[in-house]
């Protein structure tokens, strides 16, 4: 099959679209979780997925924690546990960890801001976002560290062959993507099945339908919340490994989790098949406009490319994609 | 209905009531596949008291939504002041004269009992942006004369005292007050009264009901009100609609509405067909 | 004992809805006025009036804008830093464009270029509401910092991409340029701020202010009572985006004098003004104050105390200040929602009772 260049390039790019997609419906899923059973908007999400970035990296190499405080009294210099820790051990850790915040984020925050409008939620939760960026900088130092936790990198010779084969041109697609797409697709089937299944999740569930109802059957709020929590830090953690192999654990990883939002917009806030979606349709729309139209405006267009997408989107359709219509009431 | 002349009729206690100031013709609203509300027809009477009553679901607070344009309804006309509504936004028909308070008490928790009040006046006040802003003259005067009014309507439900505390503090009994305030601020043509006495106990409905009284003869306020105390209903007002699943089955004086055996079914209980 | 209104009685309404009914208050607030008139621009040190004092005013500005769309109206936005920066570049191309006319106009233009861009990005504002508009605003932060960063007619072809501000001149003083002194520049900031400080509390005390807060309390019922919500949340844009567009022009031609966009007014700002807020309270024009103060003089102080007497890193200091504004955050949403000014009421409540509570 013989196709123009430009059709070509264009199909290149919409596939690796595709991929970053899948990344951004990741963060998403966290997102989705913690607002369907608590209806909090955990702006913290990404700056979450950055802090379980660091944490792994700061395990899987020995560092001390607040090295640089500690090396602040003197005559103590530290500089690191002189061990390193298995990739799999330092994920399982950090999973803990991740539980662990998230007991002290419901005993510290959310206990005492129960029944506040859901707007006050969400700056607090900008307020833990900041707190977590500091905490984790802190902890681990605010260098770029960079994550190797074993997974595939580079150019997949795979895909290189068969596009060849197929239109005489070598698609570049990165392992890595192909993994993630993967791992995203364990972890929402995972999800599901939790959710379908388990006693939890079906708690979990009544919840997120009426909170009020569940309080009365005997749910504990307090246990879902916890719950919640630590089910989006660890896919925070998923997210940061990802992210994180993709292009180094630094402060910029929380900015793209930041997209995440307009993808939640575009799939509707409590919507999981929304947040995959929707992450697809910005990751393949932000790599097709970036080619299409980028180069007549200056380029870097995926800069706010999925954030005007998702407020002209909205403008229609104020409820997002799969979101349920709301009806307003006096 | 028919008895009536056209141009209004007397009161038992000799009250003078005028020509239709409202009519609703042939309303039907549906919300999906479920009919809130099936061609219903009635008027409103300028200066009366007018009731709609019925069980729980009746479509009532539909109805009243619909008078003050909250929801459009599919089918049906709405005739104001002797001409045809068109569909229009909410804050459209208050501006045509038509006030309400809510079942759910709407009041804005963030102010002061007197700045609620004064919301009542906002569509009478007219200074620019600019003007308010340097509080110059006009917007000064206009913000002073509209105190005035509104000061008459708080010596008027007596809630003097209250005036500078915030709204979120008030016990329930005064906040359905300074609703009826907020209402009345508005100097409306026609007054809606969303259950004014939900939850009250009786000292405070008799409070409510002499005010609700008050308005009516001193402003000369037409008032249509929804309210589940029968003997507050036909007591207070001149005729009253009953509706029962979204239907009318009966209109007309507290009387004859006692009187008509679809009403008694409805309230007593006769199984649907 | 002084502080107390007994005695004092109001006679007519326009007296009874005064700004401050307490005559302590007035005197205070006459007080506070002189104070930074007359008395400040000679005691500062040039550090303090650039380190502190500047700063402070400016962002006093955009705090107040922001606490209207956000504090009085109920419309959350993200994009102040957005905002800012079309001041800052509405301000430099005004000023680059006309040389001749006065700088004060530029500012107050490229006000009015904000207000403009501000009401754009507010029509949406009928159809999405809560945090799904605080999302759609970041549209406008990303989208206008892109603009400025990749459109060359904004930054006049410069070769670096930055801004910088030629020297402009008030009464035949610099206040712009390399050559300005600090106190100049201080009392541009000055004489914008309590005009507009004054402005917004008019604003918010009368129909416009009611409007909003009826808006931000339940949209639905404000409606019903016959406030036009588009009106009224798109004025709220307008206002807001005015005064966080005279903040960011002074930001950018009296503070910094060279701007690259995407440093200057990226996302840190939008949420460093909408802490203020937080912090000094919503729906408080005396919060904005505080909550401006607080902000800027908390890194001041850290580096104070941390780097200067401590020794400790400068970077590490800097994460500390993360942790702590993010921690004081929570800290003021859970004990105290309304904010530092809030708790300023409360001492005032007390003080008028003082010294005999019952």
């Amino acid at each position: 099959m013989v196709l123009p260049d430009q059709v070509l390039y264009a199909m290149e790019a919409a596939l690796n679209g595709l991929l970053s997609g899948v990344m951004y419906a990741l963060v998403a899923l966290g997102f989705v979780l913690i607002f369907k059973a608590s209806g909090v908007f955990n702006y913290a999400q990404g700056v979450m997925a950055l802090f379980a970035a660091l944490t792994l990296v700061g395990i899987q190499q020995g560092q001390v924690p607040f090295a640089d405080v500690i090396n602040l009294i003197p005559g103590v210099e530290v500089h690191g546990f002189g061990w390193t820790v298995p990739a799999l051990l330092a994920i399982v850790l950090t999973g803990l960890v991740m539980i662990g915040m998230a007991l002290i984020i419901e005993a510290l925050i959310l206990k005492h801001l129960v029944n506040q409008p859901p707007i006050i939620l969400f700056m607090a939760t900008i307020g833990l976002a900041y707190f977590l960026e500091g905490l984790g900088d802190t902890m681990w130092g605010a260098d770029i560290k960079t994550m190797d936790v074993g997974l595939p990198q580079g150019m997949s010779g795979t895909i290189d062959t068969v596009t060849n084969a197929w239109f005489g041109y070598g698609f570049y697609v990165d392992q890595l993507n192909i993994v993630a797409t993967v791992v995203a697709a364990v972890l929402v089937a995972l999800l599901m099945l939790f959710s379908q299944y388990s006693k939890q999740g079906r708690a979990l569930r009544a919840v997120a339908d009426d909170h009020q109802a569940a309080l009365s059957v005997g749910i504990s709020l307090r246990f879902i919340w916890v719950l919640v929590w630590s089910i989006a830090g660890f896919v925070a953690l998923v997210a940061g490994i990802m992210w994180g192999a993709r292009s180094g654990v630094q402060f910029s990883l929380s900015l793209i989790a930041l997209k995440a939002l307009p993808v939640l917009m575009l799939g509707g806030f409590t919507s999981i098949p929304g947040a995959i979606v929707g992450g697809l349709i910005i990751g393949v729309g932000e790599q097709l406009f970036e080619f299409w139209v980028g180069p007549l405006v200056g380029g870097a267009t995926e800069n706010w490319f999925a954030y005007v997408l998702a407020l002209v989107f909205l403008v229609f359709r104020p409820q997002g994609l799969f979101g349920e219509k709301i009806i307003e009431r006096v | 209905m028919n008895d009536m002349a056209q141009d209004g009729y007397t009161t038992a206690d000799g009250r003078k009531i005028g020509g239709v100031l409202m009519e609703m013709r042939n309303i039907t609203l549906r919300f999906g596949g479920v009919k809130a509300i099936t061609d219903i027809s009635f008027d409103i009477r300028e200066g009366e008291i007018r009731a709609i009553i019925g069980p729980n679901g009746a479509g009532k607070s539909s109805m009243l939504n619909v008078i003050s344009g909250f929801y459009v309804p599919q089918e049906g006309e709405v005739w104001f002041h002797g001409q045809r509504r068109a569909p229009m936004k909410p804050y459209e028909v208050a501006r045509q004269g038509i006030a309400r308070t809510f079942q759910n008490i709407a009041l804005f928790d963030g102010m002061s009992v007197l700045d609620n009040i004064m919301t009542g006046r906002l569509t009478m006040m007219k200074t620019g942006l600019f003007s308010q802003a340097l509080w110059w003259g006009r917007a000064q005067a206009e913000e002073t004369a509209h105190r005035e009014k509104v000061e008459r309507i708080i010596d008027f439900l007596e809630i003097q005292t209250i005036r500078k505390t915030p709204v979120g503090r008030l016990p329930y009994g005064l906040k359905k007050r300074v609703e009826l305030a907020r209402a009345l601020a508005a100097e409306p043509k026609l007054l809606l009264l969303d259950e004014p006495m939900a939850g009250m106990n009786v000292e405070e409905k008799e409070d409510m009901s002499r005010f609700i009284l008050d308005v009516n003869d001193e402003f000369g306020t037409t008032i249509a009100l929804i309210e589940h105390d029968m003997g507050v209903v036909m007591d207070l007002s001149d005729r009253v609609v009953v509706m029962d699943y979204g239907k009318k089955i009966g209109d007309g004086t507290p009387d004859q509405v006692r009187a008509n055996q679809a009403v008694i079914d409805a309230y007593l209980g006769v199984a649907h067909d | 004992m002084f502080y107390r209104e007994a005695g004092d009685f109001k006679t007519s309404y326009p007296d009874d809805s005064q700004t401050f009914p307490i005559r302590f208050d007035r005197l205070g607030y006459y007080a506070v006025l002189l104070l930074g008139f007359v008395v400040l621009p000679f005691v500062l040190n040039d550090y303090w009036t650039n380190a502190v004092f500047i700063p402070f005013l400016i962002y006093a500005i955009a705090a107040l804008g922001l606490n209207i769309l956000v504090g009085y109206c109920g419309q959350l936005s993200l994009g102040t830093g957005g905002f800012m920066a079309v001041g800052a570049y509405a301000c430099y191309k005004l000023t680059t464009a006309f040389p001749d006319i006065n700088i004060v106009f530029h500012i107050l233009g490229a006000g009015i270029i904000t207000a403009g861009v501000g009401l754009l990005f507010g029509l949406p504002s009928l159809r999405i509401k809560g945090f799904y508009l605080a999302v759609a605003t970041l549209a406008a932060q990303f989208f206008l910092v892109w603009l400025f960063n990749r459109v060359p007619w904004f930054y006049n072809y410069s070769a670096s991409g930055q801004i910088s501000m030629p020297e402009r001149t008030v009464f035949g003083i610099a206040v712009t340029g390399a050559q300005v002194a600090p106190w100049a520049g201080y009392m541009v900031c000055l004489v914008f701020v309590v005009v507009l400080a004054w402005m917004a509390r008019n604003l918010t005390r009368g129909a416009t202010g009611r409007k909003w807060m009826a808006i931000r309390d339940m949209d639905i019922a404000a409606e019903i009572i016959g406030v036009n919500p588009l009106r009224a949340k798109l004025t709220a844009f307008a206002v807001s985006s005015f005064y966080v567009g005279i903040a960011g022009a002074l930001f950018f031609s009296v503070y910094l004098g060279a701007v690259e966009v995407g440093e200057a007014f990226g996302i840190e700002k939008s949420f460093a003004v909408l802490f203020m807020i937080i912090i000094g309270g919503l729906g408080s024009i005396f919060g904005s104050f505080a909550g401006a103060a607080f902000m800027v003089v908390l890194p001041v102080l850290i580096k104070l105390v941390l780097v200067d007497s401590w020794g400790w890193p400068t970077d590490l200091a800097a994460h500390i200040r993360l942790m702590i504004v993010g921690a004081l955050i929570i800290i003021f949403l859970i004990a105290e929602p309304h904010g530092m000014a809030q708790l300023w009421r409360v001492t005032k409540d007390k003080l008028r009772l003082w010294p005999f509570p019952h």
